[in-house]
Parts: C-alpha cells; structure tokens; sequence
C-alpha cells in the first residue's frame, strides 16, 4: 500500500533565493545550520528529510525546539515551501505533489486531503464554536444545510454541542481546541497535520485530551502527522516516531524501536528519562519458543534456572505445566478473580500486554518466569527476571 | 549678506513656478474634466442637502434619533440625539447644520471608499506602502491652505472643492488605519485561513477584514472628526454649512454668532461621533 503522505529527500531553506542556492551545497556536504547561517545567511528549516507516513497511522515528528519538526509538517500543506525534494500527498488513487502541484491543486490539497491543527489554536475570535468549526466546508463551499449537521456532528465527537453558539473566548484552553479538532475534522480530510496541539494546554488537560485522540482515532481511523517535543506524549500515541535534530531525521522506528535501539548518543540522551515500563509489551522483551532450552518429550524449560516447564502439542498449546516438579496452573497476567493458594501458578501474557503488568505477575508467582501467546493461545516465547532487567537497563546511557 | 548665503540664493530652485505651470497645464487641458466633476459632486452634494432640508426638521430629527439607536441599541443615546438637534434647531441653524452634515458625510464616505481599498492594498505589498508613506506624510502635514489655492483654481468655489479638500485632509486616517488593521492580523489565523483552502479573495474577506473591523471602525470615525474640523476652512472655499457664521462672525467681530456656531459644530461632532462607534463597544 503506498504511504499516504511520501517525503523523498526534503530539503526546507529560509531566506533569499541567492542565499538558497547558495546554501544547497553546503546541504549536500553535511553542514550544520550554524555553518550554513553564517556562510549563506540562509536558516536551514529541513535537510534531506526521508519519511513515509502509512494510511491509519499516528506518525510523530520528535525533538526540541528548532529541531525542523514544526518546519517539515508544514511542508504537507505548504505553509512551508520546499527548496529541494518532493512531498507526495495520497488520496485513495488521487495523489498530488505539493511541491510543484498548481495553486488551484493545492486548494484540493487543503481543502479535501489534509486538515490541520494549530498549537495556538487559531480560532477566529468573530465567529461562533459552531461558525469557527464549519470555517473549512464554508470554504470549500458546502450548502448552509449540510454544513450545519456536519458541524453538529463534529461537535458532538468532541463533546462540545452545548456550546456552538458561544465565542471562543469564553471557552477554556482545552475546549479552545478541542473546537480546533472538530475544526480539522469537519472538512473529512484523511490527513491530519497537529501541530504541537496539546503544548500550549496544562497537563491535566493535556492528558485527557492525548486519550481522547487516541479513542477517536480507533474509530476515525486518519492519518495523523504530529509534532510534539514531549517524549512520553510521542510514545503514548505514536505508532511511529521520528527523532530530528538540527534539521535532520536521526532515527524513525515504533516507540520500542526508539527506547530498545536507539541509533547514536542524541537519541540515548533523549530517551534516558523515559520510563520503560510505558512503552514496553511482553512481545518486546519475551525470549523466543525457538531459543528455550527443551526439556524432553514434549517439555520446554521457560527459565534458565530450569523451575518451570510447560509441555505441548503439536500446535504449540499447552497440555500440561509444572513448576519446581510440581503440577502448576497456567493463568492470564489480566486474572484479578482469587486463585487457589494451593497450587503453583505459572501467569501468561499476551504479545501486547504492558511490561508493567507482565512485571506485576512475576512478583505475584515468586518470580516465575511468564509465558507468551498469541491470540489463538500458542506459544511465543518466555519471558524470565533477567530478560525484564536487561530490557530496563538498556534504555538507560550508564550500559552500553 | 555674507557672500556664501548669497551664492546659495543666487539660483533658486523655481518650485512655485513649476507647480502654477503644472496647475496652468491642468486648468488648460482639462478644465472640462474638472467643471464636470465640480457640478456633478455640487449636484450631489446639493441634492441630498434640499431633500433634508425640504422634510420639516422635526421629522430628520426623529430619523436620526431612530437610526442613532438602530446603530447602537441605546435610548440614552437617541434621546441626547433628539435634544442635541433641537438645540440645533432652536438656534435658527438648522440649514447651516444638514448642509454640514451632508458634506460631512459625503466626505467620510468617500475617503472610507478610497482609505479602505487601498489600506488593503499597502498591506499586501511593502512596495506600495513605502511609496504611499510619504505621500499619507504630505497630505497630513502640508497646510491645508497651501492646496486650497490650486484646488480652488481647478474646482472654482462652492461645495465640489470643500468636499475635495475634506478628502484629502481626512482620507489618510482610514488608509493608516486599515493598514495597521490588516497587517496586524495574528499569523496562526492567517495561516489557519491557507491551511484550509482559502483563496486569497476568501482570505480577505473572511479573515482579514473581520480581523481588522475594529481598526477599520476606528478609522472611520476619525475620519468623521477630521472631516468636521475641516467645516471652517471649507467655508473659506465656499462651501456652505456651519463653517459659513463662524467665518461671518470672525470678520464682524461677532461673539454670539460665533459661539452660536461653534457650539453647534461641537453638538454635532458629539452626536457623529456617538453614532458611528460601530463594532468598538462590542469588542469590550
């Protein structure tokens, strides 16, 4: 499936075209933005930035401020211009270049294919919440009527109904854009620019609304782009993050890719007070079914220690467990129901469950090692204490 | 004269020359053009000023009085418009006053219809502004009896010319006005006009100019009060109205009537003024 917005090598020069031109060798040749600034005159924005963004997906631009990250998203709707490379915007067979599409494109572009939302909100303070969240279909020209039950529709996802005769004045910072979200929304552009939304909002309300946008995600399914400069909001709601510096992509990848791999000091630095435990699953840390120890007829060790054993079938779903010799019983991380204390008890996890929870029945079992299964129960892997703290020490700069 | 200041002014610079040769090239070539324009706008202007003065003044002062709260949603305000004109009326200047206001707002409109226009246009291009900078200077500073002789060369005398110097004197207000207006409408609402598809036609009329209203507003009455205070001299060319008693009693020496007048050019400025502060009170 191609990606739905597609940057091939992009370069974002501000300044002069002479200092442009000027400045595009230095690009070439690696210079940082202070070299190119004080050769050329010219501000690098964006060197060489190659990235595509899948349909469905939450991609996140990552890093401090000046970083490009603000500089490259506006490149999709060309709010910033590109001096080099192409940015291609799909839209299920129609596809555009934004670099060098016509103004009447471009129009098609903002207008149908790629909505956005501003850090500062941008309201219009003359126009009402439910004028403000039609702003985009007036635009384009919708008919009073339908742009009226859209707008309430839109205000309706966003939990806003009661207030679309009000200013935007008189709303709070989170309603303010939550006003700027059902803005985006309303025009039903697949693609969804946010630019550092939630920065200016505290962080109480800050987190109310990342959850928000992740559950109306699960049901709209858009391709977001995102800016942020907070790690834990990047790894909370990115599927993918890309790391920039100085105007450079240093590292794409999933969150866990990010915290287990990442690629050169900047991103170790960056990464080194994040919490593992937030972003880490079973899956990410589990000792594959291929790599465990058998323990004859049937039996696999789930441990180095050799505590616990499970045995299969030829399906790879378990018959039959046995902890220190003793019959055990297999249950999920998830169970909260009372046990029998009786007996051993060996926890499973899904591929996707939390490090955190698998952690917690580790500590339940006396630190029994935790098996893996899929959705169909088979087998995957086994996770033991010492692959939790190899996970955990990782990520942090002091083991290298 | 010591000899260097001598040598300075020996060649003088022949600007007064260049400027009667330029007015006589004017007058010469396109007297027709000016005459026309002279009795058209005298017409006009003469036009609206028998219709109001041919309704009994009763019935305009009711008509301003309702159209003072239509405006502003106030019968405070309707009411000291009713009393302020049967002030007026009271003291036996009621032609004087609908003759002022007629020019007065003839002028406002037509330096709001050019001011406006290009306003936007000096926003939108650094280049026009920098060559309108100077010229919004001159027409602010330059004495206005300095262009009242060749205006009145062109014009000849009456309201055409009064209504001409008005302009010029007061139409620099709505252009600085609307340029501050438009150029400093917040970006992140520009930009979230762009990012939505608006043309640049859109971009004007639904983001810019409702940004820039009460910058716009503030121009206009500006230029009401400019245009007023502009009554006087108008006079000199002229023009009839409140100016013509003020300038009477300055050459007779005549106390009561000048206060008379004065009094009622004041009246009418508050009730101008009042009325036109469109958008300004609900902004607060």
């Amino acid at each position: 499936m191609r990606p739905a917005v597609d940057f091939r090598a992009v370069d974002i020069i501000f300044g002069t075209d002479r200092e442009r031109a000027a400045a595009l060798p230095m690009v070439d040749a690696g210079a940082s933005r202070a070299e190119i600034l004080e050769k050329t005159g010219a501000v690098l924005g964006c060197a060489g930035c190659d990235l595509a963004v899948e349909r469905g997906e939450i991609s996140v631009l990552m890093g401090l401020s000046g970083s490009g990250k603000s500089t490259l998203l506006r490149a999709v709707n060309r709010l910033n211009k590109v001096a080099r490379g192409e940015v291609i915007v799909h839209d299920g067979d129609w596809s555009a270049s934004v670099v060098n599409c016509s103004e009447s494109e471009l129009r098609k572009i903002r207008r149908e294919c790629v909505a956005m939302v501003f850090q500062q909100f941008a309201l219009l303070p003359w126009r009402t919440v439910a004028e403000n969240v039609g702003f985009g279909l007036e635009l384009s020209g919708a008919p009073a009527k339908e742009r009226q039950e859209r707008v309430m529709a839109q205000l309706e996802l966003v939990h806003l109904e009661d207030w679309a005769g009000k200013y935007a004045h008189e709303l709070s910072g989170g309603m303010q854009q939550r006003v700027g979200l059902a803005r985006a929304f309303a025009t039903e552009a697949p693609i969804l620019l946010m630019d550092e939304p939630f920065s200016a909002l505290d962080p109480l309300i800050r987190t109310k609304l990342q959850d928000e946008l992740i559950e109306l995600q699960e049901r709209l399914k858009k391709t977001i782009l995102f800016v942020s400069h907070d790690l834990e909001e990047a790894l909370k709601i990115g599927n993918r993050i890309s790391i920039m510096e100085g105007g450079r992509i240093v590292q794409t990848g999933t969150p866990e890719d990010i915290v287990l791999r990442p690629q050169n000091d900047y991103v170790r630095d960056f990464i080194a007070n994040v919490n593992p435990l937030s972003v880490l699953t079973a899956w990410n840390v589990m000792r594959d079914a291929r790599d465990l120890k058998g323990a004859g007829e049937g039996w696999l060790w789930l441990d180095r220690r050799q505590t616990t054993r499970f045995k299969f079938d030829a399906n790879m779903l378990v018959v039959d467990a046995e902890r220190d010799s003793q019959p055990a019983i297999w249950v999920s991380c998830d169970n909260t129901e009372k046990l029998p204390e009786n007996k051993p008890k060996v926890y499973w996890a899904h591929a996707g469950t939390p490090l955190k929870t698998v952690m917690q029945a580790m500590h339940q079992s006396e630190t029994a090692p935790v098996a893996v299964f899929d959705e169909a129960s088979r087998f995957l892997g086994a996770i033991g204490v010492r692959d939790v703290l190899k996970a955990i020490v990782r990520g942090s700069p002091g083991e290298v | 004269m010591d000899p260097l200041t001598q040598w300075i002014a020996a060649w003088k610079i022949p600007i007064g020359r260049w400027g009667r040769e330029f007015f006589d090239f004017l007058t010469t070539n396109f007297a027709w053009l000016f005459d026309n324009l002279a009795s058209g706008l005298a017409t006009v202007l003469d036009g609206m000023a028998g219709f109001l003065l041919w309704l009994p003044p009763s019935v305009v002062v009711v008509a301003v009085a309702v159209l003072a709260f239509l405006l502003q949603r106030s019968w405070k305000l309707a009411l000291g418009v009713a009393i302020g004109l049967l002030f007026i009326v009271n003291q036996g200047l009621w032609k004087e006053t609908v003759e002022t206001l007629v020019l007065v707002v003839a002028a406002a409109a037509a330096s709001m219809a050019i001011g406006v226009p290009v306003g936007i246009w000096a926003a939108h291009s650094e280049r026009v502004y920098q060559f309108l900078r100077p010229v919004l200077d001159l027409m602010q500073t330059l004495p206005t009896f300095v262009y009242l002789i060749p205006v009145l060369i062109l014009f000849g005398l009456g309201a055409a010319p009064g209504l001409i110097v008005t302009v010029i004197f007061a139409s620099p207000a709505p252009i600085r006005l609307t340029y501050l207006g438009i150029t400093s409408v917040p970006k992140p609402m520009l930009e979230a006009g762009q990012a939505f598809g608006a043309t640049r036609s859109q971009l004007l009329w639904k983001v810019e100019l409702p940004a820039a209203l009460p910058s716009i507003m503030a121009g206009l009455t500006q230029c009401i009060m400019l245009s007023l205070s502009m009554v006087v001299i108008a006079a000199l060319i002229g023009a009839n109205g409140l100016g013509k008693p003020v300038v009477r009693a300055l050459n007779s020496v005549n106390i009561p009537l000048g206060l008379e007048a004065g009094l009622a050019i004041v009246v009418l400025a508050i009730i101008l003024d009042r009325m036109a502060r469109i958008g300004k009170e609900g902004e607060r």
